[in-house]
């Protein structure tokens, strides 16, 4: 039996960073194969301007370079802000994104380990309310060729409208609001698959697997994760049992949007959420309801970036009120003299 | 005559209203959305801010400390109410865009500050000259502001200028063709982006001049609005 006290081994950002840049390859694997390969050309005009940026920045603010840069960090902000836009945004949306990122949400804010917020959620919140038509475009599974797709990426084809089907979120939330469809009605359709939007369901998969990968290497931990599926889950299906006319199945809430890759790789982001476990449950779960929230009654379909932010600002709150007692301490004896 | 020029630096550049004091924040981010409201916005306050400094200053010995607050809101709003109609009345198309705003003149802290630090204290002419540095200061604010934001939003300047100035103006209107626009700078994110990018290219520039000033020689009279 081995006992404390136990010499743990200091866990790098590099190596973090890393394994973290590994989990998402499944998911874009995934993305790439079932949706096409625009997304990788995305990820890395992301990952240049992000690394640039990201050097530029620091050399502004006289850090080193070198070792910051090689930390990886600016990759893994780089490819959640890709994987959180539609893979089909021409380049510059893509640049603009990476660079509020990057140089507003992290650098202004003094750096890794200072920004507030989440820098891919304000990523994701600023283009979407910037450009909300080329942030909604999320092409339908394997129906536009790598060509295509490449030339919207790169502005060739300005102008090809009407090849974008609308997402599995928002054909639903189109069709409930017509008032004379069901949620099995619209389901019917054809963004939907058998979980959720027909294709991305898949990609879903592909970054659970990662997540998974990512707590068994216990670079998260589990409170996140369980308390934003959980909570999801759970209000989604208690909605669906009262009326499962109007509102849908939590299968569907969790494998549509961006729900998984939010659950283990968004929310969990170590700097801009709570950090004592209670915090961490109350974090994430709070995200869950206002994601659930928006996508049922706010005015966009989906609301787990906005959900992010809103509880970004509640961390401060959450670690005060959630500090756990220090041990030998009782809770409510002040002083802890007894 | 050193004290005029006092005056005059301190209201357009030194103690700016909006990027020194920071002063009156409602509506430097509400009515910024474009350059031609930010101009109408800032003339509007101008002409309030000089008329309550006026006032003020000529019964500044007859108000008594203890209710000195609420008889400056009275005047301002007495000013406030009369430019909203007089601008209803002659400005009309102007006043439809800014409409909810003028009456909020009357609750903008630069006018009250600049009754309480400066009017109060000093002789009508001065509060007078104040009113109207402060004033232009301000308008040239809103109008740097509101054309940034115009420009990075809709790719316009002075959109509907000849609406506020009169049709001689139109020459003032530009606009970018094929431009598409960031709509988050017209909404309200962009005003607060706009305006920190903004303070912070000012105070770097005083950062500056304080370093050649320092070199050249110490303890020069330096007052930047931190």
């Amino acid at each position: 039996m081995i006992h404390s006290p136990y010499v743990r081994k200091a866990v790098s950002v590099q190596r973090t960073m890393g394994l973290v840049l590994l989990a998402l390859i499944p998911g874009i694997v995934a993305h790439a194969l079932l949706i096409g390969p625009g997304v990788l050309v995305n990820l890395a005009i992301s990952t240049i301007t992000a690394v640039g940026a990201e050097a530029l920045m620091l050399h502004l603010r006289k850090r080193p370079v070198a070792i910051a840069v090689g930390d990886l960090s600016a990759v893994v902000t780089a490819w959640l802000v890709t994987l959180c836009f539609p893979p089909i945004v021409p380049w510059w949306l893509t640049v603009c994104g990476a660079l509020v990122a990057i140089v507003a949400v992290k650098h202004l804010y003094g750096g890794l380990g200072q920004n507030p917020f989440n820098p891919a959620m304000i990523a994701y919140c600023s283009m979407i309310v910037a450009f909300p038509a080329l942030m909604s475009q999320w092409p339908p599974a394997g129906q536009l060729s790598f060509d295509t797709q490449l030339a919207l990426i790169l502005g060739g084809a300005r102008d090809i409208d009407g090849i974008t089907g609308a997402t599995a979120l928002d054909a639903l939330r189109t069709g409930l609001r017509s008032g004379t469809q069901t949620v099995d009605a619209v389901l019917q359709g054809s963004a939907f698959g058998a979980l959720g939007g027909r294709g991305w369901e898949w990609i879903s998969v592909g970054y659970v697997a990662g997540g998974l990968f990512l707590l068994a290497k216990r670079i998260i931990t589990w409170h996140m994760p369980l308390a934003f599926i959980g909570v999801l889950a759970g209000i989604s299906t208690l909605f669906w049992l009262l009326d499962p006319g109007r509102f849908a199945s939590p299968l569907f809430h969790l494998a549509s949007g961006g729900a998984m890759l939010a659950a283990f790789f968004i929310v969990t982001d170590p700097v801009s959420g709570a950090t004592t476990p209670r915090g961490k449950l109350l974090f994430a779960g709070g995200i869950a309801l206002i994601a659930w929230l928006i996508r049922n009654f706010g005015a966009y379909p989906e609301g787990i970036a906005f959900g992010v932010l809103l509880m970004n600002m509640c961390v401060p709150l959450l670690d005060m009120k959630t500090q756990p007692p220090v041990f030998g301490h009782h809770k409510d004896a002040k002083g802890g003299g007894k | 005559m050193s004290e005029v020029r006092r005056v005059v630096r301190d209201g357009l550049w030194d103690n700016n209203v909006v990027f020194a004091q920071m002063l009156g924040m409602c509506p430097t981010l509400a009515t910024t959305g474009s350059a031609t409201n930010g101009l109408g916005m800032g003339l509007a306050t101008t002409v309030v801010l000089v008329s309550s400094g006026v006032l003020v200053s000529l019964f500044r010995n007859v108000i008594a400390r203890e209710v000195r607050i609420a008889i400056y809101v009275l005047l301002m709003s007495t000013v406030v109410t009369l430019v909203d109609m007089a601008m209803n009345a002659w400005l009309h198309e102007l006043h439809k865009v800014l409409g909810l705003f003028i009456p909020l003149i009357v609750v903008n802290c630069a006018i009250m500050g600049r009754a309480e630090a400066f009017a109060s204290k000093r002789a009508p002419g001065m509060a007078a000259l104040d009113g109207l540095m402060m004033g232009i200061g301000f308008t040239l604010a809103l109008m740097v502001l509101g054309g940034v934001r115009e420009a990075i939003g809709q790719g316009t300047l002075f959109a509907d200028a000849s609406m506020l100035l009169g049709q001689h103006f139109a020459f003032l209107e530009l606009r970018l063709e094929g431009y598409r626009g960031v709509l988050l700078m017209i909404l309200p994110p962009g005003g607060f982006l706009a305006l920190g990018f903004l303070v912070a290219a000012r105070q770097r520039m005083l950062a500056r001049a304080r370093a050649r000033s320092l070199g050249a020689s110490a303890g020069a009279g330096i007052t930047a609005g931190t």
